[in-house]
């Protein structure tokens, strides 16, 4: 099973390799952890096992939140001989559930691995409880570890979401949906710098209230804001709304590009495109600037972890000089990836998938300047003399658009800092 | 089903997984999906350790479950003794792998590999993290202890041997614990034989039955492969507690009893300097200060131990997530006059504590929340751990050093003694007003405000709203008058809840309509502790 499968080189110019085998990743749960500070009237209940509860809450650093809007129904032996309904257990659970927290709008149904194993319907479930709860609206989508990696938790959840959201007028102008989870800070820099472009109506999927979601339709145009939204954007095709191909808004070329795609589609001159842009432009320049002497030439190493190692080896490769040693990615997506494996340096190696203990070889072999890797292996490298980032950090960290250029660039450059101050 | 929002308890297999990283030479096949592997950072980046844990997860994919799954195990097995050649290796399911019956024991039997293989049944949908530790120790000794049979005597003239068993990886203070009591043993001339799990090889178990007797420090890890080693190999074993002045002395006269030797070198040594802080005069106001206790079996009856008869303390509730030892915290708690609380729910623990309205709580890292929000200090005791639980000091729980540093983690959340009583005489200083914590402690309220690295978390999409309110309870008690309220608020806050529900009940009692400040005193003098 650890065997990889060499490839020829294919995909624009790199070097592309599928690997089978032991993956070090979270499962889609791990989602749970930002969605539910986006979506602030939501509660996201896993119907699963305690390891799934476990997971969470170990992922989320333990109990950031005195009361958070998480939960798990922990299926135990009676619901798995069949002894309890697991159906009438669960509207148990969520009838409690909802009294206590009158404050919920959104209720999600995750799956996990077990409740796919057993093949638990949570889409009845869901339709079952939206008519019993309304106006509390519940949707469902799996986090499941055997279906979904990490951030494709995201994926699934806004996926769910796509088929409930209003249906835009057909005469309706023309809008811009940013799909994706960003910070709430970085969402209203772009709502400024499309306004000042002359884009006024642009909305965000997901929204930061459930009563709040955008409406699609013909006239939608989306720019997705990760990389890691592959059924969502299928959803949304559904539903009329089609998608600009562009790299993603990290750093300030990624940024342009992703800005550029929306004004072309929206018929925004030159002119008025470099004049919202060129401040901002300018100031990742210069907040850039200083980091490029730190990662320039520095050989950087990635782990698959969040489907985000792409666009962010680009960036480290073309904006600071970094020298890329090996792009792990859990998946890669050929369509939406397009434009950042064009930016990538011909011959890049980039895996797929992964086999953990020969990529691990790899890596010690290579004796990286730096290695993005997951919490699990962070330390380990750590002790084996290697400079890492867990890169579950450039999740949870505004790290998008030209005014975080600098902070994503200081991401990775703060453990080679650190390395250097420390004389014990 | 079972709402959870806190576990207390991993699965069973995590608790397999800290018996495996405690020990060297030992190799853990997980049949599991890839979400499980995040069970990696909780000895990574929780317990800081240097290396991954001695665990190969299958981490099947839905793709596979329509092809062989079990084929992959074996793979996985395979290719882990070829990379890894460990001593020997352990193999089981996860929850979801338990599901599609794989059968992982039978599967790593038919590769006939050239070491002991033991296989695991570690039922996930019954068991929790604690019972898997105990099983997993268990089958290891079971399988690798030898043949029972009786010791040799010990030869006349030769120090006595025994083990110390219990101590795991991601174990709440076990590795200070562990230099504790050695030195113990060390000081009363026993020699040890085999730490197990922590630090032991498959190899080394097999001379277990060399010792004369057992140490069992965590009977939530230890007391089944202890019993089993009694049965097989005539080994006593340790039931003290050696957590307190008085359970660390009831300890070594219990080790020495059965090594057959005199206690007199370590009782008679220096000890603790628990005693002489507790008779000093300035921990007279910690007399009777209300405290909760909530944690695993050990930690809470040792904790509930050391609070009562050696701080003076009020012990007003106790309790366990630990079900498999529910008997012996009730009986503990009855010694307390109080009811024992044994329960994993989370919500449970905290309305309790709130009902209980102490002074302090000493708990977990979910108490260490519960106490936030309800304003209370709190120290952390027990289990589940956090970053913060594995300190760069020498911080043990157990044996002398180990009350120390409980006189020190049982009072360092409180206020000091004179500045207890400046809050007393000067209520309405602006400088002692309710927001105010321990001068000491700095900040602005109780409750930690480093929470350790993953805490980055919090600077997540937006800043965590408020959390609302939890659904009032509706009392059917008697109104408050203005000045009543006013007077009320006089009190310190950290016995403000005790005294309006005293209040309350003394009005209900007397069906007075309306609580006036004569009703506050009143019930004050009635209820005067």
């Amino acid at each position: 099973m650890n065997a990889p499968l060499a490839h020829p080189p294919g995909c624009g110019g790199i070097d592309l390799h599928q690997e089978q085998g032991q993956r070090a990743v979270f499962c889609g749960l791990t989602g749970i952890v930002w969605l539910h500070r986006k979506i602030q009237d939501a509660f996201f209940l896993v119907v699963g096992s305690r390891t799934c509860a476990h997971l969470i809450q170990s992922a989320a650093g333990v109990m950031i939140f005195a009361e958070p809007r998480f939960a798990t129904a922990i299926i135990d032996e009676r619901d798995l001989a069949g002894i309890a309904d697991a159906n009438e257990e669960l509207d148990r659970v969520v009838t409690r559930l909802i009294e206590r927290r009158p404050d919920i709008k959104l209720l999600f149904l995750v799956g996990s691995c077990p409740s796919e194993v057993i093949k638990l319907d949570l889409s009845r479930a869901a339709q079952r409880l939206s008519g019993r709860l309304a106006p509390v609206r519940v949707l469902n989508y799996s986090g499941s570890g055997i279906e979904t990696t990490f951030t494709q938790g995201e994926d699934a959840c806004l996926a769910a979401l796509v088929p409930d959201l209003p249906r835009e007028a057909e005469a309706a102008a023309p809008s811009l949906l940013v799909v994706g989870a960003l910070a709430d800070v970085v969402e209203d820099q772009f709502l400024r710098m499309f306004a000042a472009m002359g884009i006024a109506d642009v909305r965000f999927l997901p929204a930061r209230r459930a009563g709040a979601m955008p409406a699609i339709g013909r006239g939608t145009r989306y720019l997705l804001a990760q990389p890691f939204l592959t059924d969502t954007a299928r959803a949304l095709d559904e539903r009329g709304a089609r998608r600009l191909p562009a790299p993603f808004p990290l750093g300030a070329e990624g940024t342009t590009g992703w800005l550029r795609s929306a004004a072309e589609a929206f018929g925004i001159s030159d002119e008025a495109f470099d004049a919202a842009t060129a401040p901002g432009r300018a100031r990742a320049e210069t907040a850039l600037a200083p980091h490029r002497e730190k990662l320039g030439g520095k050989r950087v190493f990635f782990f698959p972890d969040s489907q985000l190692e792409v666009p962010l080896a680009r960036f480290l490769a073309r904006e600071l000089g970094a020298e890329l040693v090996e792009v792990g990615t859990p998946y890669l997506h050929r369509g939406h990836l397009a434009a950042e494996i064009e930016w990538l340096p011909a011959g890049t190696r980039v895996t797929e998938g992964q086999s953990l203990d020969d990529q691990m070889d790899r890596c010690r072999a290579a004796r990286p300047d730096l290695t993005v890797c997951g919490l699990g292996l962070a330390n380990p490298l750590e002790a084996e003399g290697l400079s890492t980032k867990w890169s579950i950090e450039l999740l949870f960290t505004p790290v998008q658009g030209y005014e975080q250029a600098g902070d994503l660039a200081e991401l990775f450059v703060r453990p080679l800092r650190r390395r250097a101050l420390l004389e014990v | 089903m079972q709402l959870t929002l806190w576990t207390y308890e991993g699965p069973p297999h995590i608790g397999a997984m800290r018996v495996a990283t405690a020990m060297s030479g030992l190799h853990y096949v997980l049949h599991a999906p890839q979400g499980d592997t995040y069970a990696d950072l909780l000895f990574t980046m929780i317990e800081r350790r240097d290396a991954r844990p001695p665990v190969t997860y299958t981490t099947f994919r839905a793709q596979d479950l329509g092809r062989d799954t079990a084929e992959l195990f074996k793979q996985a097995v395979a290719a882990a003794h070829a990379r890894f050649q460990p001593q020997a290796m352990i193999v089981g399911a996860s929850c979801t792998a338990e599901l599609i019956q794989d059968d992982p024991g039978g599967l790593a039997k038919a590769l006939d590999l050239p070491i002991p293989v033991i296989p695991l049944e570690l039922p996930a949908y019954q068991k929790k993290e604690n019972w898997g530790a105990s099983e997993t120790f268990y089958r290891l000794v079971r399988a690798l202890a030898g043949a029972p049979g009786q010791r040799p005597a010990r030869e006349p003239g030769q120090r006595p041997l025994c083990n110390i068993l219990g101590p795991t990886a991601l174990g709440f203070r076990h590795r200070d614990d562990l230099i504790e009591i050695r030195r113990l043993l060390d000081g009363l001339g026993i020699a040890v034989n085999v730490v197990a799990p922590l630090g032991a090889t498959p190899a080394e178990l097999g001379r277990l039955r060399e010792a004369d007797f057992n140490v069992v420090l965590y009977p939530e890890t230890a007391r089944t492969a202890a019993e089993y080693l009694k049965k097989s190999f005539g080994q006593p074993f340790t039931k003290e507690l050696p957590i307190g002045v008085a359970g660390t002395r009831r300890f070594v006269t219990e080790v020495a009893g059965l090594a057959g030797i005199d206690p007199a070198a370590v009782l008679d040594g220096p000890g603790s300097r628990l005693p002489w802080y507790s008779r000093s005069v300035d921990s007279t106001y910690l007399t009777a200060k209300r405290v909760f206790v909530f944690g695993d079996a050990t930690h809470a009856i040792g904790i509930a131990r050391v609070a009562a008869k050696e701080l003076g303390f009020t012990v007003v509730g106790l309790g366990t997530y630990g079900r498999e030892f529910a008997r012996e915290v009730r009986a503990e708690a009855a010694e307390h006059g109080i009811e024992a609380l044994i329960t994993d729910d989370y919500l449970d623990v905290e309305a309790a504590i709130r009902a209980a309205a102490p002074e302090l709580v000493l708990g977990t890292q979910m108490e260490r929340h519960v106490a936030k929000r309800l304003g209370i200090p709190c120290a952390v005791i027990s289990a589940p751990v956090h970053v913060q639980d594995f300190p760069a000091r020498y911080a043990p729980q157990m044996g002398f050093e180990g009350a120390n540093v409980l006189f020190d983690t049982l009072v360092h959340p409180l206020m000091m003694g004179l500045e207890e009583h400046l809050l007393g005489m000067f209520r309405e200083d602006p400088e002692f007003h309710d927001g105010v914590g321990p001068s000491h402690l700095g900040g602005k309220s109780y409750g930690t405000p480093a929470d350790g690295a993953f805490e980055a978390a919090e600077r997540a999409p937006a800043d965590p709203p408020p959390t609302p309110a939890p659904v009032p309870i509706l009392l059917d008690h008697a109104a408050w008058s203005p000045e009543a309220e006013k007077e009320l608020r006089k009190i310190p806050f950290f016995v403000r809840g005790k005294a309006r529900t005293n209040t309350e009940t003394f009005a209900r009692e007397r069906h007075l309509p309306l609580i006036t400040v004569e009703t506050l005193y009143d019930a004050k003098a009635h209820y005067g502790r």
